[in-house]
């Protein structure tokens, strides 16, 4: 009998990503032989928009990227005009701009532990992390007004204080997280069946890692030694000792598997929660933005000229942002590039070789946003019968997977 | 690894392409309370030896390539490819954008997906965004871009084959939306 290989698209409809996905699979039995990716179905020009604004305006444009990256994508864009236009931030402001960057990532980090824990089919973890990332939010709606899209940055520093009244509540949150981190841990790593479902599973090896620029915990899990907050420290972290986590430091060993990226992920919670307890030691007086006045600060930027680049470590990896100013109310060029678009490509090496039923927690393992999942058409070729899986199949085929191997 | 400072770096490419290296530049920024600093490096090269700077990049480490950004300027295109060097400790990265420039008559540049295969989704948007030939790299259907986007039409462009050309006293016109979408019903 001939080899005959079946052809899975999945996608395209990826709301949250800057490029939604399609995948194409080309399948023999459960193996992935292939895998073809199509981004960019729904690219909504953001960047074409934002050099018709002037930067305080991109900065909003900015914001809306990523509802998940809220702080990452504006962080990085006001680091670039800064730079180009030659504008120091206040001290306070930078610290500021870090703890709520911190604050950002933990939100980030949980909500993906929870749509992990979900592909694998233990929903209650889901409805445990999500409920535990409640309060990170709960507390950035006290700092900044908004539970995402914070509207807190400004070029030249932040739009609001941290004042000493709001202290307590930080500290409260902060001892929050100590006290939950022992469970989350336990359910996560010491689990047997999750150990099962994600060891060994998606691996990318660090040269691939390395080849295909990978950034962020996906590269940090293959044994990149890659943050930007520790290889250029900029903002407050030029003063807190932040050091790239690779999964060795837990585990003792490197494989760059599914595994691997939730111990980097769960170490870095750790980390944030001491980079903000250090911030909140340290925090300098003084003034939080460095023009006050947005008339003037706009005139400002309208007489700047120059090149500046603005990098931020997000959650899912570096954030860069370029801008050129010519003398002109709007910017020459932005030019945006979120984490995701050097991580796409480690999908291909990742999947090769995986079971149908890895793809969903293979594909969340770089912590993209896995709505694209809701439909997938299973096409024969020779016969051209089509069966339509949709995500709730797809999830199905999962979650029978985990009880399978469960022993 | 022993790192090398950035005006070593400069002084490298310096005498391996001469006068090639169209300008150069070197910039520190500090921040925090401590201020300690890191460096980016600035460096314009002619377009001949461009493909031959990012292979001579690769001697010193195997760099991370970040993205490619691109403006219009009229009789050329800028475009300029972002790597960095040395990651793995405290301070010492150092950010190297390279910026070269490609005449209007012919849009070609040389692919370096066979140096870092990581660079092929952004060489792909500069094919797209700009109507830039890549050299080296197969012909795809557009990725960022509607699969039936206008032909021979790209947004970041500011001339007559951009979306919204400018006029002439510098303000954007709807003009050529508006002439393809005749072209479009004409052919329906």
């Amino acid at each position: 009998m001939s080899k005959t290989t079946y052809s899975i698209p999945i996608g395209p409809v990826h709301p949250s990503l800057k490029e939604p996905m399609t995948f194409n699979f080309k399948i023999y039995g459960e193996h992935i032989e292939e895998v073809c990716l199509a981004p960019g179905d729904n690219h909504r020009g953001i960047e074409f928009m934002g050099m018709q604004r002037n930067p305080v305006q991109i900065i909003y444009l900015a914001e809306r990227i990523c509802g998940i990256c809220s702080a990452s994508h504006p962080f990085a864009f006001c680091n670039a005009v800064e730079n180009a236009a030659g504008i120091e931030v206040p001290e306070r402001g930078q610290y500021i701009r870090v703890i709520i960057a911190e604050l950002e990532r933990i939100h980030s980090h949980i909500l993906w532990a929870g749509v992990a824990a979900h592909e694998l089919g233990f929903d209650s973890v889901l409805y445990i992390s999500w409920r535990a990332r409640e309060e990170v939010l709960d507390l950035l709606e006290y700092l900044t007004g908004n539970r995402i899209n914070y509207g807190v940055f400004m070029i030249g520093g932040v739009r609001r204080d941290i004042t000493e009244d709001q202290m307590p509540r930080i500290r409260k949150t902060l001892e929050y997280y100590k006290d939950i981190y022992g469970k989350i841990e336990d359910i996560f790593l010491k689990d047997p069946t999750i150990a099962l479902r994600t060891k060994n599973v998606g691996v990318l090896t660090k040269e691939d890692a390395l080849r295909l620029c990978a950034v962020g915990p996906t590269a940090r899990a293959s044994g990149i030694k890659k943050d930007v907050r520790q290889d250029q420290p900029y903002s407050a972290y030029a003063d807190l000792k932040v050091k790239a986590i690779t999964p060795d430091v837990l585990t003792g060993e490197v494989n760059g598997d599914v595994y691997d990226r939730i111990v980097v992920r769960l170490l870095e919670l750790v980390q944030s929660l001491e980079i903000i307890e250090q911030c909140l030691e340290n925090m300098p007086s003084g003034e939080i933005v460095a023009e006050k006045k947005l008339v003037k600060l706009l005139n400002q930027l309208k007489r700047a000229k120059g090149r500046g680049v603005g990098r931020h470590e997000a959650p899912r990896g570096e954030c860069i942002h370029s801008v050129k100013l010519e003398e002109a109310e709007t910017p020459k060029v932005w030019k945006a590039r979120a984490p995701t678009y050097n991580n796409l490509m480690t999908w291909v090496p990742m999947l090769l070789g995986q079971q149908i039923a890895d793809i969903p927690i293979v594909v969340a393992s770089i912590d993209p946003c896995i709505a694209c999942m809701d439909r997938v058409t299973i096409l024969n070729k020779t016969t051209g019968q089509k069966n339509i899986l949709t995500k709730k199949d797809l999830h199905e085929l999962s979650v029978q997977k985990t009880r399978r191997i469960t022993p | 690894m022993e790192h090398m400072k950035p005006e070593e770096i400069v002084g490298l490419f310096k005498g391996k392409f001469g006068d090639s290296i169209i300008d150069s530049k070197i910039e520190s920024k500090a921040e925090g309370v401590k201020k300690n600093s890191y460096n980016t490096i600035w460096l314009k090269i002619k377009l001949e030896n461009f493909k031959d700077t990012v292979k001579f990049l690769g001697n010193i480490q195997f760099p991370h390539f970040a993205i490619i950004s691109g403006d219009d300027l009229g009789k050329e295109i800028e475009l300029t490819y972002y790597f960095s060097l040395y990651y793995g400790e405290r301070f010492k990265e150092i950010s190297l954008n390279i910026t070269t420039f490609l005449p209007k008559e012919n849009l070609k540049i040389p692919t370096i997906t066979d140096l870092i295969p990581g660079a092929q989704t952004a060489e792909r948007e500069t094919i797209e965004m700009f109507g830039i030939k890549v050299e080296g790299l197969p012909d795809s259907p557009n990725l960022f871009l509607p699969k039936d986007f206008a032909k021979d039409t790209y947004p970041f462009r500011r001339d007559e084959k951009g979306i919204y050309p400018l006029s002439k006293n510098g303000k954007y016109v709807g003009d050529n939306i508006v002439k393809r979408e005749e072209e479009v019903k004409k052919v329906e």
